[in-house]
């Protein structure tokens, strides 16, 4: 059956639509500063979907320790943002997005 | 090559890594009682790890480590001559601005042993990611520095502004750190490997120029350059003073230096592609620094759009290209930062019944109540401005020098017009120090903070006004090698 074969355009389509899923759920979310961080995981794992399908097509393993990587700093980054929302909520007791407007000017 | 050569390789950042765990363990028994020793422990390692840099800078020569990988054959870690440079400038910056936070650090109650590490783990971040040789050892550095960054914006946990500045941050770097990893991977795929030398060997290709697209936006990010400022004055503003003018001064030259760097090595084949965008990032970030800062009343908020102008002026000099602009990069981040690092200072000592100020008009009449500080402070606001005497004007002669032999006249024409208008701003500060009476009176001014300011503004008149010779020979060194 032609055509049905996964290639690599199809790993890079899924994970270019992640990323702008991602990308999106940051700008536009007006409600909730979770929902921001899960977005961030979003185009973390869009970037994990294209390293290893390049890996695979390039016939290269960096790709996958690249993507080992990443989901190391990914956890890490997590913790942090998780922290710095706490010390936040403490500070305001909300964590909606359109009340982030101490600073400006 | 056996691990202790690659460990005595990478020393600058060995010592710093080392003393970051080891401040870690000695925090955990001692806690916050010892923050004090901490400190200082942490200026000496920054130090130390400084001299190692000067140390590599006098062999000559680039120095790898870890290319013993058969997976990485040009090694993971590359310390040029040209990121020696920077790494020693940023270095001793942290170091600087460690030293003069204890004051400020203890008059809001936030004298806790993880302050010094913090910024040790930073500074790690920044000479790593200036040392990649690949694209994971880059992106590793960038968010060792990142994370660091996040918490150290956070770290007045009992302020809202603080917080918010902390998650702004966060937010908007974890989106930067998003962008730069979506471009490496795309020039991974496209060029089949992460190393420097495979990108810059790789044919040109639309899924290259892409990545670099990408690969640009997220450090340009890093460096607060427009249009991915957005954060800067909110972060400067909102997180604590000593925080900020660590931000403004270590990390912003390693950003600016691994941004020029990357470039430079491995897109340096494939310059076609991103030397104009380079220069309108360049003049975007010169007009918007120079017209942002005119309405602003915070003296963080006008220094925080005042380093985005800054960092418009150096990236002319990585538009340039290597041959005409490496050198010249160098040369205005190293005065930039550290005129920059005497300003933070002079804001550290506007403190009024233990309160941090930061507004103009809490410089009023500055000269009468501290004779020194004000002076200093103008000496370093005329270098930043670029006015003759001042070391500063040399740094832009040099960008616009390199701008005019690379054929970019009129980003050169951007940049004096928003050198005119960016006046406005600094002139204002000087006027509210000079001409203004003075408002109620001002708390001690600390030793340390002081020394800095005196420190920094002789650099800036007379000293680096008469020897800029010498800085402008070590950068030269520095982008040849």
């Amino acid at each position: 059956m032609a055509g049905a074969e996964l290639g690599l355009g199809h790993y890079m389509a899924v994970s270019a639509a992640l990323f702008t899923i991602g990308v999106f759920g940051i700008f536009v979310n007006r409600k909730n500063i979770i929902v921001i961080l899960m977005s961030i995981e979003l185009i973390l794992l869009s970037v994990n979907i294209n390293m290893v399908a390049f890996s695979v097509f390039n016939g290269t393993i960096m790709g996958q320790v690249f993507a080992m990587l990443v989901l190391t700093v990914a956890a890490a980054e997590a913790a942090v943002g998780l922290a710095i929302l706490v010390v936040y909520f403490r500070n305001r007791g909300e964590i909606a997005v359109e009340d982030v407007n101490v600073l400006r000017g | 090559m056996d691990f202790l050569a690659d460990i005595s390789n990478a020393a600058p950042e060995a010592i710093l890594a080392g003393f970051g765990l080891a401040g870690l363990l000695i925090g955990a028994i001692g806690g916050d009682r010892i923050s004090g020793l901490l400190r200082f422990l942490a200026v000496i390692a920054l130090a130390a790890a400084a001299a190692a840099a000067v140390v590599q800078f006098g062999r000559g020569e680039s120095i790898s480590a870890f290319a013993s990988d058969p997976l990485a054959p040009d090694g993971l870690y590359k310390a040029t001559m040209f990121t020696i440079f920077a790494k020693v400038v940023a270095y001793g910056m942290a170091a600087a601005a460690l030293l003069m936070s204890g004051g400020s650090l203890k008059t809001a109650q936030m004298e806790r042993y993880e302050y010094p590490l913090l910024v040790v783990f930073a500074s790690l971040g920044a000479g790593m990611m200036l040392s990649a040789n690949d694209l994971m050892t880059l992106y590793v550095g960038i968010e060792t520095l990142s994370l660091s960054s996040y918490v150290l914006a956070a770290f007045r946990r009992d302020s809202v502004k603080s917080a918010e500045a902390g998650l702004k941050y966060f937010v908007l770097g974890a989106l930067a750190s998003g962008l730069l990893l979506y471009g490496s991977s795309l020039v991974y795929g496209f060029t089949g490997g992460t190393g420097y030398a495979a990108i810059a060997a790789a044919p040109e290709s639309i899924g290259l120029t892409f990545g670099l697209v990408f690969v640009i936006c997220g450090l340009a990010f890093k460096a607060s350059a427009a249009p991915f400022h957005i954060w800067t004055p909110d972060v400067y503003e909102g997180a604590p003073t000593p925080v900020v003018a660590f931000f403004a001064t270590a990390p912003k030259i390693a950003a600016v230096g691994v941004l020029a760097h990357i470039l430079f090595s491995a897109f340096g084949t494939h310059a076609a592609s991103w030397q104009q965008i380079l220069a309108i990032i360049a003049a975007l970030s010169m007009l918007i620094g120079a017209f942002g800062a005119l309405m602003q009343n915070s003296i963080k908020r006008i220094l925080a759009y005042s380093s985005i102008s800054n960092v418009g002026f150096a990236l002319i000099g990585v538009a340039a290209g290597v041959e005409d602009g490496a050198s010249s990069v160098l040369v205005y981040m190293t005065l930039y930062v550290v005129a920059t690092l005497g300003m933070f200072g002079g804001i550290l000592a506007l403190r009024r019944g233990g309160k941090a100020v930061d507004q103009v008009s809490d410089l009023n009449g500055l000269v009468k109540s501290k004779p020194g500080i004000a002076l200093g402070l103008m000496v370093l606001i005329f270098s930043v401005a670029g006015i003759p005497p001042a070391a500063g004007f040399w740094g832009k002669l040099q960008v616009f020098t390199a701008g005019i032999s690379a054929d970019l006249l009129w980003l050169v024409l951007v940049g004096a017009l928003a050198s005119v208008v960016s006046l406005g701003y600094y002139l204002r500060i000087v006027w509210a120090m000079f001409m203004k009476p003075p408002g109620e009176a001002l708390d001690r001014t600390e030793v340390s903070v002081g020394l800095i300011v005196a420190l920094t503004s002789l650099a800036m008149f007379p000293v680096l006004t008469i020897f800029i010779q010498l800085l402008l020979d070590a950068a030269a060194r520095a982008a040849g090698g």
